[in-house]
């Protein structure tokens, strides 16, 4: 036996991100010096959050006697709308994300198609839904089919980059096996990639179903129809009670969609 | 006949994993390719059906100059190649019938495969197929419903439905226990047998290759360093090819499985494949 070796007792985890001490409290001091500065920016005031409080409360006594029926032809036109185009919109997306979605993944196509269309998926996660909103509806008038179009344009960045994301995760060596039988690319397609995908393309399809409801109510505000815009005008007329039940039914609708979602993709698994 | 002419590959990376390799394969000849890990095995089998690009050398199956071929004429190639792989590589959530039918996706046409209309003599052959290798009630199982050696005799069956000229192997026992791999392996030579087929099996397990294999061809780093029969492997060979090591204590009953009689260890200094 050797002479035992005196080995440390204490042990502290070395920095890892930034050695330099110096650079860490500055960093440090730097952050908080900035939160400061900003919170004094907002211009906070007690007497506008009160103001604003006593509001709200207005708000709830309104939204906890909801009123269905005074307003319901308005709220039954904005629900048939709203459904219609999230319907619409969805399964128009579904038709053009797949094809885009491919196309924008790395190990299934040459790379100038790939850029491009990428560069779809970049342009289209890049303009929020209110944006993309406002423009059609500047474009093609007031009224469910510029939220249509909204609903359909911002469902393809979503729906084809989780695609394409998808499919460049799906497991090589089954495509490489149906490579190795002599198929061509569409063969490629149909064989090795659609099987990999299929579950998790239906369920982001169900995903984007439920997300499309929710944006048409918040693009109606600003005049792509549906049951936002109905919302809209009852909070204009202060009818908090017609609003109320308008948000009731709303998320009940999410509430339906999300339960029933869930049960198919869990079937599918 | 397969004859592979002074094959080199190196990757983008600069790593070079082939070293001018010639070797020859005749017909019904079955040719087991060792080497350690990294020496090159996997990329000299995927050379031949290009899904490896070679950077210099040629490939000739039969009368096809491999190496030159591209889109149709490739594709025509690679179904005369049949190939099998290490973790089977079957399409998990297909049918095992459509794995099978998958090895005939380069002889119809696109609208035939993917309304599942395959001609009626393909389905047949994929049947009989089946039966061959004892699936046949298993051919509407999903893929992922079977156990390893069930997958990888799907993995044969879909190869030998491409009626190739060629099989290439890929590690065909390297997730299998020993009895099954010693199954598939005999399984591999039957049909290799029956059909008067060529084949190069790329597999790290040097008691069962020289079990069952007509030939060795030994790669170290790229260079093909051995390539002689089975019994010729010696510890000289073992070291050229795998680097210093004891290797007399290996010997081909190091799995120990069911059907080798008991030897006693270290009987002879290489114990060589029956």
């Amino acid at each position: 036996m050797s002479a035992p070796t005196a080995y440390p007792s204490r042990w502290r985890r070395p920095p890892t991100l930034i050695r330099d001490p110096r650079w860490r409290w500055a960093l440090r001091v730097g952050a908080l010096g900035y939160l400061v500065l900003a919170l004094g920016a907002l211009e906070l005031d007690a007497a506008r959050i009160a103001e604003g409080l006593e509001r709200g409360a207005h708000f709830l006594r309104g939204f906890l006697q909801p009123d269905f029926t005074s307003r319901w032809r308005d709220i039954q036109q904005g629900l048939i709308e709203s459904l219609t185009m999230t319907l619409t919109a969805t399964v128009a997306g579904i038709l053009l994300s797949v094809p885009i979605g491919i196309g924008a993944a790395r190990n299934l196509v040459a790379r100038p198609i790939y850029l491009a269309c990428r560069a779809i998926v970049a342009l289209s996660r890049a303009l929020q839904e209110i944006i993309i909103a406002i423009f059609l509806v500047a474009m093609f008038g007031f009224g469910p089919f510029a939220g249509f179009m909204t609903l359909t344009f911002a469902s393809i960045g979503f729906l084809a980059k989780l695609l394409a994301d998808a499919i460049e995760e799906i497991d090589a060596s089954q495509s490489e096996a149906i490579r190795a039988t002599g198929a061509s690319w569409w063969q490629l397609i149909h064989y090795a990639v659609q099987p990999q995908v299929m579950p998790r393309l239906i369920g982001l399809s169900l995903y984007r179903l439920d997300i499309n409801f929710r944006e048409s109510a918040v693009i109606g505000i600003v005049g792509a129809g549906g049951i936002g815009a109905t919302l809209n005008t009852a909070i204009e007329r202060y009818e908090y009670d017609s609003a109320g039940a308008i948000l009731l039914i709303i998320i009940v609708i999410v509430l339906l969609v999300e339960y029933s979602s869930s049960h198919v993709r869990k079937y599918l698994q | 006949m397969l004859e592979i002419t002074q094959l080199c590959k190196t990757y983008a990376t600069g790593d070079t994993a082939l070293r001018e390799v010639t070797f020859r394969v005749p017909r019904g000849q079955m040719v087991g390719l060792i080497g350690p890990s990294g020496a090159g095995k996997s990329t000299l089998i995927r050379c031949i059906n290009r899904l490896v690009e070679p950077s210099a050398g040629r490939v000739r199956l039969g009368d096809t100059e491999l190496t030159r071929l591209h889109g149709r004429g490739l594709r025509q190639a690679r179904r005369r190649i049949g190939m099998i792989f290490q973790e089977y590589a079957l399409v998990e959530r297909l049918t095992v019938m459509e794995n099978v039918l998958s090895g005939r996706l380069g002889y119809v046409s696109f609208w035939r495969s993917f309304t599942r209309r395959f001609p009626g003599r393909d389905i047949e052959n994929a049947y009989r197929l089946l039966d061959r290798v004892g699936l046949l009630d298993h051919a509407d199982k999903r893929a992922d419903a079977l156990s390893g050696g069930q997958r990888q005799r799907v993995g044969i069956a879909r190869a030998l439905a491409q009626e190739p000229e060629l099989l290439l192997v890929d590690e065909p026992t390297a997730s299998l226990d020993p009895r099954t791999s010693r199954q598939i392996m005999r399984l591999l030579r039957e049909v290799c047998a029956e059909r008067d087929l060529p084949a190069i099996v790329n597999i790290h397990d040097v008691p069962l290759a020289r079990r069952f294999v007509d030939r060795l061809v030994g790669l170290r780093a790229g260079r093909q360093v051995f390539d002689n029969a089975p019994d010729a492997l010696d510890e000289a060979a073992l070291t050229a090819i795998y680097g210093t090591e004891e290797w007399h204590t290996l010997h081909a009953d190091a799995d120990g499985v069911e059907d080798a009689p008991a030897r006693p260890a270290r009987a002879r200094p290489v114990e060589v494949a029956s």
